[in-house]
């Protein structure tokens, strides 16, 4: 009996190498490994749903090339970064170092993305930033592995001085919380509208994330100037539009933003925010065929709106699967990939744009107004704006 | 004009803050429980004045619905866990809240998602004062206040002239001397947190249309009150309205006359306040 | 075998298993068990305060930023910062500023105490948040790792610097015992249990306080240099008051006023943390449920998990009495129950103190933790 059995045992470990090595080339040459992807994103706390949006944009892009990124199948490996700086580092070496990441997707808030960008540079991994606008990350921090398909603070900000200087005014107030993201923000529109004549009588900040703006509005009220230019995200901003409409600002002192003041928050902002002009390089009512088609495509997925954040997750992959197309699918060759990278054209609904030297897009900044529910774009604010990536060393 | 305006934002800030402690330090001093997860119930009173006036369609029926509710609710977990927690030390309290702060969150991440939601003001109320030729003053504010004002008075009618609030002060000063003389302590407690909790959830509630409701609001509210209750003594809730005002009144004009100690300016207050009067303002040493 | 052997032998079973840890451990897996055992280093240090003095410091993360960022500014002028300078250095910091901000805060006392350590955390978060000083919120990069200069061994070899910690870690542990068991440890004791009685026999209360504020403090500077050197990276977000509360809970999770307790809490808090986020994106559900459970069934901690389960073998009771006075007489039961604790647990504490008359629940005294 064990004899037979051990003949069957054996017969059957022959037959089935044999019929491996035989499939084996086929089955090696129709399933290169799977890339893995790791995802690090706030799936908890205030961010939440911006991870979310990335996430969704991402996967969209992927499952319309079939679920394959440059012909490669896709295994995700996602972290919840709760947007805690203090534990980036670690959830960070998890993706590559538990994990084995090819390819590093995140994040949302800048303090985490610094982390990450020493994490990735340390161990040499393509770092793809799907949203943290630090003018570090893509200036004085840069690296050749490092990319990203969003926008820095600089970036939006900058297009609103020359817009409101060309609507004549002069005398301007600022406010913001103080913050790396509000403090970029306020300075790069510092820098447009001072450079064409403007002023800014008073730079206000607030302790972030304080939420109370009744004092500043009532100082504003009391320095009467020409319009006030603010930078505000999520909950703060729906707060701040209502609280500045109720204060009987809004027909007075004209309010001017960055996008983030009416992204995401139109619905809890109501009426408070009708006519708002803001500048950002993505608007829900951008004309293009491409915009259509993917915010169909988003909504009938996830039966919400898509908005910035989905757009940027929905690029991310498609840089992901441009550079992957031009080297094959071959990840080994980095120095190929890279300059891969910095070449592709991402045909996106925010329309088509290209890297910076310093692996930032170069893309138009959109002049939006708010009508209804939506973002309407009414015209372009900045054509193809790139990041000044001051301190950046790539290139140079 | 505008310094007087300024002190009506401090006022209307200070209330509201009040109105949000209040139900901290009603805990915390008669029950001598250390209750971490104070902001997730007036973020839960908020997310109730967002799903029930979505609902009703009206603010005004969102309000009792909501009180009622956050009743319930406080009474289900006094029973389920705080109770427990009487014979224990504060650190074991102050763990265990945390642990329920946990439980909001995700919960409300299952329920209702994360998104930033906005909550409409009834329509009474939409209007706002002029003050000046360029600012107006929103009336739901003035309201805000006036309901504030109001809920002091009341605690204070039934804390000091009813039968119940004479039983809760007894509970207060002397449990064991208190059931001696027949009454039932556990009910007190019961009833003083459940009030605890509905007068935090009806200040988010109340709160709701102007600040709007999104993940986290409960933290950031959670580390105000327990200033403004240490700030006026644990306890006592003219303390707490005292307190609440005069970080009002820092909040506002700091914001406006020292930017840069902003941040730092309540946290600032409250050292020197504690290091002067080690018990708070009204404490009791 | 005696509590002591026996906490003895997990002590040096559990180094054994970390030293022995490298060898099989792949590099994940090192690190994560490094920043562990940074975070026991620092829960170590609250323990000090917490469960001997009876301080509960909610502003405890503000003397590691302080050493983290006294790591990265004074890397920054440097190509390789020297390991003996920059940690003498980021522990005067650390030192220094708990000196000076213990002096102010030790007057006070219960709940006081822990919002007015939370004021003054806050105020050096503020400064390193809102000026650019170090990097502001962005937060700021440490060059490289320090050097320590001893021949063969390379701190940016991970299995080395995992060694370091180990050895920090063992000695803050070694330390915290000895100063423990010494007079002056022993005053702090005393001081926990019943401070006017201290007072009255004679003991600068004040003095001794201060003295263990500020040793908590260094520890913890140790903590949050290490941290700085192994992430290279520091954000104000290390100083903020929920990285204090944090490590409260790791402590009292593991069980307070035990040395070891405080390992075994940031070991179980940060492990379980890993577990629970690998099963499901709403993890802190399973946390928050955990702790809850973990409060009402383990009062006193994972460290004090024998003696709960001995107590619940004898008393079944033990979990369902915990009402409010259903009558005198249960009261003085919880009394009598913890008041015979050799060792000045937590719970202790407070009814040893109000043995004569079980009043504690009430807002006549400010409230002791």
């Amino acid at each position: 009996m064990p004899n037979r059995r051990r003949f069957v045992q054996q017969l059957t470990a022959l037959a089935s190498t044999s019929a491996a090595s035989t499939l084996l080339p086929t089955i090696a040459r129709a399933q290169p490994a799977k890339l893995r992807v790791g995802l690090m994103l706030p799936y908890t706390g205030t961010f939440a749903s911006l991870g979310t949006a990335i996430t969704n944009g991402f996967k969209l892009a992927v499952a319309e090339s079939g679920g394959k990124l440059g012909g490669r199948d896709i295994e995700y490996f996602t972290v919840d970064d709760e947007s805690e700086p203090a534990k980036a580092t670690d959830n960070a070496n998890k993706l590559i170092q538990r994990d084995k990441v090819d390819v590093l997707v995140g994040t949302v808030h800048s303090g985490v993305v610094m982390a990450m960008v020493k994490v990735a540079r340390d161990n040499n991994t393509l770092l793809l930033i799907p949203n943290a606008g630090a003018n570090a990350a893509t200036g004085g921090q840069c690296a050749p592995n490092i990319f990203r398909t969003s926008f820095s603070n600089w970036q939006p900000a900058h297009p609103m001085g020359k817009v409101m200087a060309d609507k004549g005014h002069k005398k301007v107030v600022t406010l913001t919380w103080k913050y790396g993201a509000g403090e970029e923000s306020v300075e790069s529109f510092k820098e447009a509208f001072t450079k064409t004549g403007g002023t800014i009588v008073k730079e206000m900040y607030l302790p972030f994330p304080n939420v109370e703006f009744q004092s500043f509005l009532t100082e504003i009220a009391s320095l009467k100037p020409d319009a006030v230019f603010v930078f505000f995200a999520g909950g703060g901003a729906v707060k701040f539009v209502k609280d500045y409409a109720a204060a009987g600002l809004k027909d007075k002192i004209p309010l001017y933003g960055s996008g983030f003041l009416t992204d995401g928050t139109l619905e809890a902002q109501g009426a408070a925010a009708q006519g708002l002009l803001t500048t950002l390089h993505y608007g829900d009512g951008i004309e293009n065929a491409r915009n259509k088609q993917f915010r169909y495509a988003y909504g009938k997925a996830h039966g919400v709106q898509a908005d910035v954040y989905a757009v940027q997750g929905y690029d991310t992959a498609l840089l992901l699967a441009g550079g992957l197309q031009a080297v094959q699918g071959n990840f080994g060759e980095r120095k190929a990939l890279y300059s891969a990278l910095e070449k592709v054209r991402v045909d996106s609904p925010r329309g088509s744009w290209t890297m910076s030297r310093s692996h930032n897009p170069v893309q138009d900044i959109y002049l939006r107004r708010v009508e209804g529910n939506a973002n309407q774009v009414i015209g372009i604010a900045w054509k193809a704006l790139a990041d000044p990536a001051r301190g950046c060393k790539i290139g140079a | 004009m505008e310094w007087l305006i300024q002190v009506l934002n401090s006022v209307q800030y200070g209330l509201l803050l009040f109105l949000v402690a209040s139900g901290l330090t009603l805990i915390f001093g008669i029950m001598g429980v250390i209750n971490l997860a104070h902001g997730s119930f007036y973020m839960v009173g908020a997310y109730l004045g967002f799903s029930l006036s979505a609902m009703t369609g009206s603010l005004w029926l969102a309000l009792p619905l909501g009180v009622v509710l956050a009743i319930l609710l406080g009474l289900l977990l006094e029973k389920l866990f705080i109770s427990r927690l009487y014979g224990r030390d504060h650190l074991q309290q102050v763990l265990l809240t945390f642990g329920l702060i946990l439980v909001f969150e995700e919960v409300r991440s299952l329920l209702v998602g994360d998104d930033v939601h906005g909550v409409p003001v009834p329509p009474m109320l939409e209007a706002s004062l002029p003050l000046t030729a360029t600012l107006s003053y929103p009336v739901y504010r003035l309201f805000i206040s006036g309901v504030c004002l109001a809920l002091a008075a009341l605690m204070y009618v039934v804390i000091q002239k009813t039968r119940v609030g004479m039983m809760i002060r007894a509970g207060a000063s002397n449990p064991e001397m208190t059931e001696a003389m027949g009454i039932d302590i556990r009910r007190v407690h019961a009833l003083v947190f459940a009030a605890g909790v509905a007068l935090a959830a009806f200040a988010g509630l109340v709160a709701a249309p102007i600040s709007s409701v999104y993940p986290g609001m409960g933290n950031q509210v959670l580390i105000v009150c327990f200033v403004v209750v240490v700030i006026g003594g644990i306890g006592s809730l003219k303390g707490a309205l005292m307190a609440a005002l005069l970080i009002g009144f820092v909040d506002t004009f700091g914001k406006v006359l020292l930017p840069e100690f902003a941040g730092v300016a309540v946290y600032l207050l409250m050292a020197v306040i504690l290091l002067v009067r080690p018990a708070g303002l009204f404490g009791k040493r | 075998m005696s509590r002591a052997r026996a906490q003895l032998a997990l002590v040096l079973i559990g180094a054994l298993l970390l030293a022995l840890f490298p060898l099989v451990a792949e590099k994940f897996y090192l690190q994560l068990v490094t920043k562990i055992m940074i975070l026991a280093i620092f829960t170590l240090s609250l323990d000090l305060l917490v469960g001997y003095t009876g301080l509960v410091s909610l502003g405890h993360a503000a003397y590691a930023g302080l050493a983290a960022y006294s790591l990265a500014l004074a890397a920054a002028g440097v190509d390789v910062p020297d390991l003996w300078l920059t940690l003498l250095l980021a522990l005067a910091a650390s030192a220094c500023a708990a000196l000076v901000i213990g002096a102010l805060v030790v007057r006070t006392s219960g709940v006081y105490f822990i919002m007015v350590t939370l004021a003054f955390a806050q105020m050096v978060y503020y400064f390193f948040h809102d000026t650019r000083v170090a990097g502001g919120s962005d937060g700021i990069y440490v060059n490289a790792r320090p050097e320590t200069h001893l021949p063969g061994v390379d701190l940016g070899n991970d299995g080395h610097f995992y060694y370091l910690v180990l050895l920090l870690l063992a000695a803050s542990y070694v330390l915290l015992r000895v100063v423990l068991q010494s007079p002056f440890g022993r005053a702090l004791r005393g001081i926990k249990v019943n401070e006017q009685r201290m007072r009255a026999l004679g003991f600068d209360v004040f003095r001794y306080k201060l003295g263990a504020f500020v040793l908590a403090g260094t520890i913890a500077g140790l903590a949050g240099y290490l941290i700085a050197a192994k992430e290279g990276y520091v954000n104000p977000e290390l100083l903020a008051w929920h990285q204090s509360g944090t490590v409260l809970m790791m402590l009292i999770l593991g069980g307070v006023g035990t040395l070891v307790g405080a390992i075994i809490g940031a070991f179980s808090y940060v492990l379980l943390q890993e577990w629970f986020s690998s099963l499901t994106r709403h993890w802190q559900l399973l946390m928050g449920c955990f702790i809850v459970g973990a409060v009402l069934l383990m009062p006193e901690g994972i460290a004090g998990l024998p003696r709960t389960v001995r107590r619940w073998r004898s008393d079944r009771r033990f979990f369902r009495d915990r009402q409010p006075a259903t009558g005198l007489a249960s009261r003085a039961d919880v009394g009598a129950a913890t008041a015979g604790e050799a060792a000045p647990l937590a719970a202790s504490a407070t009814s040893a103190e109000t043995a004569p008359l079980p009043a504690s629940a009430s807002a006549q005294r400010p409230l002791t933790p």
